[in-house]
């Protein structure tokens, strides 16, 4: 095989995309919004989801209103595969995109927030991790430019055990009650720890944690131990990708019964119930919104964009938990270029600008309400001090093939949460010399 | 006629013993390090700077790492990211442990870290060979990968175990801006890479090339089969250390096992065997090809990809990136590195054909 | 943790039988590694990425309708189509090189597969259901008190089928010997007239095959998404018990692993804080690897010089 003839079309061919890559496309009256998400990988079935229903969000804005005010959004995916460098690199290469640079940054993944929200705060661009990321991050006098909105992991916690509580009869109810925790032995599956435990010793209930190795395709050691041995009350499970599936079934097989075992929302989508089949009827996952298709905002998705086909996923996937949660990161994302707009005029805004603008969002009922999101996601409001508002979670279970919400908005126990999270940002803030900045 | 080796005599043992022994390779050499010096800080942006050329150099550093045990001393390992993962938490607790240090000797310290624990580990390749020992080194993967998850130590005690790396000083100098960044790595890889192509013609090196070539017959002829294969490990350890440590201290500014996972081991081996093995250059250039590929693909088919869904989009480029890597072993088995011996036997009798 | 083996013994029984059974899933994956090197000398890395391909093609001929047996035949045909393709375009013209060159192209071809699947079928996790219930077997617990799962019983008698299937095919079918000479010595087995490519083809295809079978049965356990691929890193394991190049191998290293790493985890990894499933099979095998350098039922390294 000669290597010329074969080898050179292939160089120049590279050589023209290096070249021409990463240009940022300047027009005014435009918004910039990243999307990096994972079509590939372990985890691209949910990764597909996240990108498509954020880009079928602002696909509707600008097709129903012409984007924010008159400003079209504009955005451009970045394959990250959910590792970290690539996320380092997509940032990298999306920061300087549009008229007025990158608007904001969802890292989609724990490890990622983490090797960005340094760069972000020098390059003034807001990173949001709605339902992940850096939990310490909630203290903003520390960390000015990462808002971990919603609800974070250790709020969450809390709302699982109010809520496990009301299905015991009572917060007393849980004394001498026995949780097995069954995490993803990573640092994302290990983050409700001291959570849980400072609960257990609230409550007075006993807390077990079984790590399980990633990714998880085979976790028979650890049932045994828990179906045989521990026979735990109700079980915890925090898993990420194929670890929840498995679990499901495991625990069908050691005859666990599945409704007494509570998920992160992390582990509580189709993708996660589906593959498991019967094993997954009347499990119950933590939700930060809801699933469905029945709100205005999703109908108006259909109604501009799938109608036209222009949708990015295939219908059935729409009101899906996943597609959801999407749609929820699409929509805050938009209001505070919104709030930021309403705070500078109508124009293209700066990262900074929306950092200010994050920092005075207030999503009260009336504005969801306007949004057509009614029920879809809970009320919350961010200050300079709290960057994640601590909103209520919902319980869904898994029945008959769909998840039906059985639990009103729980609220979270900020009085634990807060003291630890402030404890969590000065260690860091001690670690890297920040003075906090002062919010008064 | 370009490149000819023609009247230039040694007349030294001096000139006998040199790098680059012919004035071309010499010039070349320097261009290249002129243009890695000069010319790609002021041309190139924070983006190219920071998350092209930065990973492109710390690959090259592992791939070196690692070509000395696969490509000169012929012991397969998996082990790379495990020994990157040493050298980048050893690298945290002696930043966080003695802030007052100079970054080099962090560096340094890292990866004599990790080179202790690759001695340890090669302890198995003294009666162990081929692919059998391609998966015993993964037992040390998994274990330091174990290891870094489970003991709160290595990650002093974070709430999260995701930590963020400590700001980079030198002499009062806070490396943080892309250039300076840049700049460090480039200089230490140069170094390193120098150190390199010298030990592989040293005694030692020659000692792993028999290794590699023979074993049975080597240890006949006296070479001392357990101080010489713990030698690789320990040096190409050292290296992995010391781009373990780059990678989370310059690229990402955090470190977590995580990236440091199998896939990374896998990443660097391609680059090696697509480089070229035994080549200190074919680390380079196995290193950009890894690393240059996927965001070339992805540019590439941004350009005219805005009709395919982006989902295919994303696994087209795993078919290309597949297709490429079977391509060019089908054209050149034997790497990049010998397509550049091709080109300078060309360029040697050019314009004549022979 | 390990008086509970004293106290408990049922428990014990019962922690290294479901072992035992894990232990047969992963050789259902080791044996398509297992036949290509004894076949081929090639470690194909690329045979976790043809198990998703396998489990992908024919759950998604399911959904579209298709009849079972249909969809297994199709399944089938294709990957014994993709192992034949394999041959033709990337083994073939790398004849006679080193061993590593071809371990990388395994390595392409392991990313083209991965990429190929989804492109075709999508990256969504489907659920597959092959009639056989992942439930315990309730009669045989309450006999017993071990409670096994009926589905992992059915997978251990099938893998028990292929590898007696595989046993006498190599021993006692013309092409099984030809394969076993090809192995032995390339040159040598070509100069008698042995055609290679052609052997070389079948090995493809019946390591689709295997594939396939390993794709249906983990894709009925875990779903069907691409999670499958990284079966990979559990199989290498067992490979290296048993040696790479023995069929029975596969067997009995994933008896060995399954057992020993359930009881681990279970017994010792409390001590250490759990989690140590995924390096215990790893030193396990480089312990094994020290006392038989080739695995338990490999082929005896000779050296000369």
């Amino acid at each position: 095989m000669n290597f010329r003839t074969l080898a050179l079309p292939v160089i120049a061919a590279t050589a023209f995309a290096v070249s021409t890559g990463g240009q940022a496309f300047a027009q005014a009256k435009e918004q910039f919004m990243p999307i990096n998400a994972y079509w590939t990988g372990p985890y691209a079935a949910g990764g597909s989801a996240f990108g498509g229903g954020m880009i079928d969000y602002f696909k509707m804005l600008n097709e129903r209103d012409g984007g924010i005010n008159g400003v079209k959004l504009t955005w451009e995916k970045c394959e990250t595969g959910y590792k970290t460098d690539r996320i380092v690199e997509c940032y990298e290469r999306l920061k300087k995109n549009g008229p007025t640079g990158m608007t904001l940054f969802h890292p989609m993944s724990t490890g990622g927030t983490y090797a960005v929200f340094e760069r972000a705060e020098k390059d003034q661009i807001p990173v949001i991790t709605l339902g992940y990321g850096n939990t310490a991050g909630s203290d903003g006098r520390v960390f000015p430019y990462l808002f971990p909105a919603l609800t974070n992991y250790w709020s969450q916690n809390t709302a699982k055990i109010r809520f496990i509580g009301s299905q015991e009869g009572g917060m007393d109810k849980l004394k001498g009650k026995k949780i097995a925790n069954v995490h993803h032995d990573s640092a994302y599956g290990k983050e409700t720890i001291p959570i849980l435990e400072a609960q257990a010793e609230k409550y007075g209930f006993e807390v077990k944690h079984y790590p399980v190795v990633h990714p998880g395709l085979d976790q028979k050691a650890i049932w045994l131990q828990i179906g045989r041995q521990y026979k735990p009350d109700w079980i915890i499970l925090r898993g990420w990708g194929v670890m929840n599936p498995t679990a499901l079934k495991e625990a069908a097989r050691v005859n666990f019964p599945r409704d007494k075992m509570v998920g992160v929302w992390w582990s509580g989508a189709e993708e996660d119930t589906v593959p498991a089949g019967p094993a997954a009827e009347g499990y119950i996952a933590a939700g930060f919104h809801a699933s469905g298709t029945e709100f205005p905002v999703i109908q108006d998705i259909i109604k501009h964009v799938y109608d036209k086909g222009n949708g990015e996923l295939p219908r059935e996937r729409l009101g899906s938990i996943y597609y959801n949660r999407a749609v929820v990161w699409g929509m805050v994302s938009a209001e505070a270029v919104r709030q930021a707009q309403d705070m500078v005029g109508k124009r293209p805004v700066t990262g900074a600008e929306v950092q200010k603008a994050l920092e005075t969002l207030d999503m009260n009922a009336q504005r969801i309400e306007g949004l057509g999101a009614t029920g879809l996601m809970p009320t919350f409001k961010l200050t300079c001090a709290d960057h994640e508002g601590g909103a209520a979670v919902k319980f869904q279970q898994w029945k008959g093939g769909k998840w039906v919400q059985i639990s009103d908005w729980i609220e979270t126990d900020q009085s634990m949460v807060r003291p630890m999270v402030e404890a969590a940002a000065a260690k860091y803030a001690k670690e890297k010399n920040i003075t906090p900045r002062s919010c008064s | 006629m370009i490149y000819r080796e023609a009247g230039q005599f040694k007349t030294s043992y001096a000139a006998d013993e040199a790098i680059f022994p012919i004035i071309q390779d010499r010039w070349f050499v320097a261009a290249i390090l002129a243009i890695g010096f000069i010319a790609v800080p002021i041309l190139g942006n924070d983006y190219w700077l920071g998350s092209v050329f930065i990973p492109f150099l710390i690959f090259s550093l592992a791939a070196i790492g690692l070509n000395i045990l696969v490509g000169y001393t012929g012991l397969i390992s998996l082990g790379t990211a495990g020994f990157m993962a040493v050298g980048a938490f050893a690298a945290y607790k002696i930043a966080t442990a003695f802030p007052w240090m100079n970054f080099l000797v962090v560096l340094i310290l890292a990866g004599i870290v990790a080179a202790l624990v690759g001695l340890v580990f090669g302890l198995p390749s003294l009666r162990i060979k081929g692919f059998y020992l391609a998966v015993t080194t993964l037992a040390a993967h998994f274990f330091i990968e174990w290891v870094f998850t489970h003991f709160g130590w290595f990650t002093n005690y974070s709430f999260t175990g995701v930590i963020s790396s400590p700001p980079i000083e030198m002499l009062g100098f806070v490396v943080d801006t892309p250039e300076s960044r840049y700049i460090m790595t480039l200089s230490i890889v140069v170094v390193l890479a120098l150190v390199a192509k010298n030990l592989v013609r040293s005694e030692l090196g020659r000692a792993w090339m028999a290794i590699r070539d023979m074993d049975v017959a080597a240890e006949v002829i006296g070479i001392p089969m357990l101080k010489t294969k713990l030698l690789a490990f320990a040096v190409s350890s050292f290296y992995c250390g010391i781009a373990g440590a780059l990678w989370a201290f310059v690229y990402l500014g955090t470190v977590e096992p995580q990236a440091f996972d199998i896939n990374r081991a896998f990443e660097v081996l391609f680059m090696v065997i697509i480089g070229g093995l035994g080549s200190i250059l074919g680390s380079f250039l196995g290193a950009g090809f890894i690393v240059l590929m996927p965001i070339a693909i992805t540019n590439g088919a941004a350009v005219f990809g805005a009709a395919v869904p982006a989902d295919v989009l994303s696994n087209l480029e795993l078919i290309i990136f597949g297709a490429l890597i079977i391509f060019f072993l089908i054209v050149e088995p034997f790497g990049l590195a010998r397509l550049w011996q091709v080109a300078k036997e060309k360029l040697r009798n050019w314009p004549f054909p022979y | 943790m390990l008086d509970v083996v004293i106290t408990d013994p049922l428990f014990a029984v019962e922690v290294i039988f479901s072992g035992l059974l894990s232990g047969i899933m992963y050789s259902l994956v080791a044996l398509g590694f297992a036949l290509i090197f004894k076949a081929s000398g090639i470690f194909n890395f690329g045979q976790g990425a043809f198990v998703l391909f396998a489990a992908l093609t024919f759950v998604s001929l399911l959904n579209m309708g298709i009849n079972f047996w249909l969809a297994v035949l199709i399944s089938l045909a294709v990957m014994i189509a993709y192992g034949i393709a394999v041959e033709r375009v990337v083994l073939r013209p790398l004849v006679n090189q080193p061993l590593i060159i071809l371990f990388m192209a395994t390595i392409g071809l392991n990313f083209f597969t991965e990429g190929l699947a989804q492109t075709l079928w999508g990256t969504e996790v489907h659920a597959l259901d092959l009639g056989i219930p992942d439930v315990p077997w309730n009669a045989l617990g309450d006999a017993t008190g071990l409670y096994l799962s009926v589905f992992e019983l059915v997978a251990a008698v099938i893998a028990g089928v292929m590898v007696v299937a595989l046993a006498l095919f190599f021993s006692k079918t013309r092409t099984g010997r030809a394969l076993r000479a090809v192995s032995d010595d390339h040159q040598a087995a070509m100069s008698v007239g042995i055609p290679l490519q052609h052997i070389w083809a079948v090995t493809w295809a019946v390591a689709g095959i295997i594939a396939l079978v390993a794709g249906m049965l983990w894709g009925a356990k875990l779903g069907v998404q691409f999670s499958l691929a990284l079966l990979a890193l559990k199989a290498l394991p067992v490979l290296i018990i048993g040696g790479f190049d023995s069929i029975e191998g596969a067997i009995v290293g994933g008896l060995i692993v399954g057992a020993s790493e359930k009881f681990a985890e279970v017994f010792i990894g409390p001590y250490f804080g759990g989690a140590i499933e995924n390096w215990f099979p790893y030193v396990l095998a480089t312990i094994f690897l020290l006392f038989r350098p080739q695995g338990l039922f490999g082929e005896r390294i000779i050296e000369r010089v």
